[in-house]
């Protein structure tokens, strides 16, 4: 504890700025019910409202209150994306653990199975499939988690591949362990800190894709309160110079630059990574 | 030469087989689809006649192979089937709309390159300095943009507050080329902060990676301007990369333009695409995601191959 207190203390001003913003950003989302006046579906008053004491940011295109509304995006929105991304790294580092464990063929399937899905840009490969299986959250959070689960596949492979040809592996096997095993207790520990890293940075191309489908009427659908959707509800407000539809859409940037900041300072501390000499 | 000839052939061969299995999945996953798309499309309460004259229309009463063989030619031909929401030739749906998305990359690509490259050179040559680390958090930041905020700050300023701009792209092929650049200013603009923050950082990479290098150093030790080692010694060597980063995100322009075209109302394939996607109009998705995926291939090869060409370590082998 102390020591997590230190390195904390010592970390540059932008990281201790990110740890901030993801922290707030969570207490928002976990305490939404106590700190928001309305309901997240309740219609409190007209359509378009301006800031006043009763609505703090108005309300928005169906006389929702706009304040709550953000309170209970950062819930959806932030929970949303966590979930896939957890998903997506479950699928992509087992698989990957498990193509450089067991090598032949299983690798050579998997990974030109993952170099064909790569090779597709993720929007529109993300749009394909949800034509498919129809947008629904489950929907949204299995087409983005398979998709997102490549290039993790990719890294855990790679990592991995360095930890299966050492000789406390070749023991486990030899001792007749099951690959389960091997993969959970030899190699998954060895092969952490990348994929701790990454999982941070996957965290924002999965937001931020997801708000991007829900901007686009594609992702979380109403009437559940979400960033994205909240700026295309909105959107019209802007041509009259009201700032109140950027509001979501700038605590989705905010978010984002704060796990940034985070996973910068994090690869920085664990692989002293520079860009220059 | 023989040599770059026979790694360009593998690339080529390669992407072809890409290509191939990509129209296998975009064909397939529809396959996938959990009952019968007719039904799935029609509704519960459609009455077996329809469905029945539905599956003939797509020909979905055909086996899977024979239905893939002759959609695979069609769009060989130029012909992509037609569309289900208002049963128009899809082909014709497209063509337009793609051409403006091109358009609208292309414009966004004059723009954008040489300032990238320009900052990035300029980053290099200050490596270090306040302007470095300005552009490092500016890159940081503009990767965290959603596309739609970037999108709407425009808007915001340019198109409501100062009214230089028109806030809604609508171009039709009437116009002039000068009418059709004013209008696609803003979604083009938008694109620009998207990519240059990552071509500059490639650049400047590019230029620091090789000014470890001894003949740099012998320059140095020469005492040659700082600016002419930058740019007449270290820049032809970093084409190679540069051109590569310039290609790969011109593939991006042009797949990335979706979220841009939804926002300015922009009649480009990205809109069709999502138009699409939400009436389940599934040949002119399968269309729409068979042309984004080529064009990406397609231009993810061409950097391949560029590098290859461009690399003198190929080109002069000892």
């Amino acid at each position: 504890m102390v020591e997590a207190w230190k390195l904390l203390k010592s970390a540059p001003f932008t990281a201790k700025l990110g740890l901030l913003i993801i922290v707030a950003n969570i207490l928002v989302g976990v305490l939404a019910p106590v700190i928001s006046p309305y309901g997240e579906t309740e219609i409190v008053g007209a359509e378009y409202e301006p800031w006043s004491a009763q609505h703090l940011l108005g309300t928005d295109n169906l006389g929702r209150d706009m304040f709550t509304r953000m309170n209970y995006g950062a819930r959806n929105t932030i929970g949303i994306a966590f979930i896939t991304t957890g998903l997506a790294f479950f699928i992509g580092s087992l698989l990957g653990l498990m193509a450089s464990t067991l090598g032949g063929w299983v690798d050579q399937l998997l990974s030109r199975l993952v170099d064909v899905i790569l090779s597709i840009p993720t929007l529109i490969f993300a749009l394909l499939l949800l034509t498919i299986v129809g947008t629904t959250i489950p929907g949204v959070i299995g087409v983005i988690a398979v998709l997102y689960s490549a290039p993790v596949f990719r890294l855990a492979r790679a990592v991995s591949m360095n930890v299966v040809v050492l000789d406390f592996v070749e023991v486990a096997r030899l001792r007749g362990e099951g690959l389960w095993y091997i993969i959970v207790r030899e190699v998954l520990p060895n092969s952490m800190p990348p994929l701790v890293a990454e999982f941070g940075l996957r965290f924002c191309f999965v937001f931020l894709v997801i708000s991007a489908l829900s901007f686009l009427g594609l992702g979380i659908q109403p009437p559940t309160a979400d960033w994205g959707s909240m700026v295309r509800d909105n959107a019209t407000l802007i041509t009259y110079g009201d700032v109140t539809p950027l509001l979501p859409a700038a605590a989705i940037a905010v978010l984002t630059i704060g796990v940034n900041f985070v996973v910068d300072w994090f690869l920085y501390k664990t692989s002293g990574l520079r860009d220059d000499h | 030469m023989f040599q770059i000839l026979k790694m360009v052939c593998q690339r080529l061969l390669l992407g072809l087989l890409t290509l191939f299995v990509v129209s296998l999945i975009i064909f397939l996953g529809v396959e996938l689809l959990p009952g019968d798309l007719a039904e799935a499309i029609l509704g519960q309460a459609a009455t077996p006649e329809t469905v029945a004259a539905f599956r003939r229309e797509l020909k979905l009463d055909l086996p899977m192979h024979e239905r893939y063989i002759e959609w695979l030619l069609g769009i060989l031909q130029g012909d992509l089937g037609k569309s289900l929401a208002n049963q128009r030739e899809i082909s014709e749906l497209v063509g337009v709309r793609f051409s403006n998305t091109i358009f609208l990359a292309i414009v966004a690509a004059v723009i954008s390159v040489p300032i990238a490259v320009i900052l990035g050179v300029l980053a290099a040559l200050y490596r270090n300095s306040f302007y470095d680390r300005a552009v490092n958090v500016f890159t940081l930041s503009s990767i965290s943009f959603p596309e739609f905020f970037v999108a709407y700050i425009l808007i915001l300023f340019l198109a409501v507050d100062w009214n230089i701009f028109p806030s809604l792209s609508n171009v039709n092929p009437g116009m002039s080329l000068w009418e059709h650049i004013y209008r696609v200013a803003l979604p083009a603009l938008t694109l620009t902060l998207v990519v240059v923050a990552h071509m500059m950082r490639m650049t400047r990479a590019a230029i620091i990676n090789l000014l470890a290098s001894p003949y740099i150093e012998m320059a140095n030790l020469k005492g040659i301007s700082k600016s002419r080692i930058i740019v007449h010694h270290a820049l032809p060597n970093a084409l190679a990369p540069i051109i590569n980063v310039i290609v790969l995100n011109l593939a991006y322009l042009i797949v990335g333009v979706v979220v841009v075209e939804v926002v300015f109302v922009y009649p480009g394939l990205g809109q069709l695409l999502v138009d699409s996607v939400s009436k389940r109009d599934i040949p002119v998705v399968q269309a729409s995601c068979m042309i984004f995926a080529a064009t990406y291939i397609l231009l993810n090869l061409t950097a391949d191959v560029l590098s290859i060409v461009t690399n003198p370590r190929l080109l002069h082998p000892k």
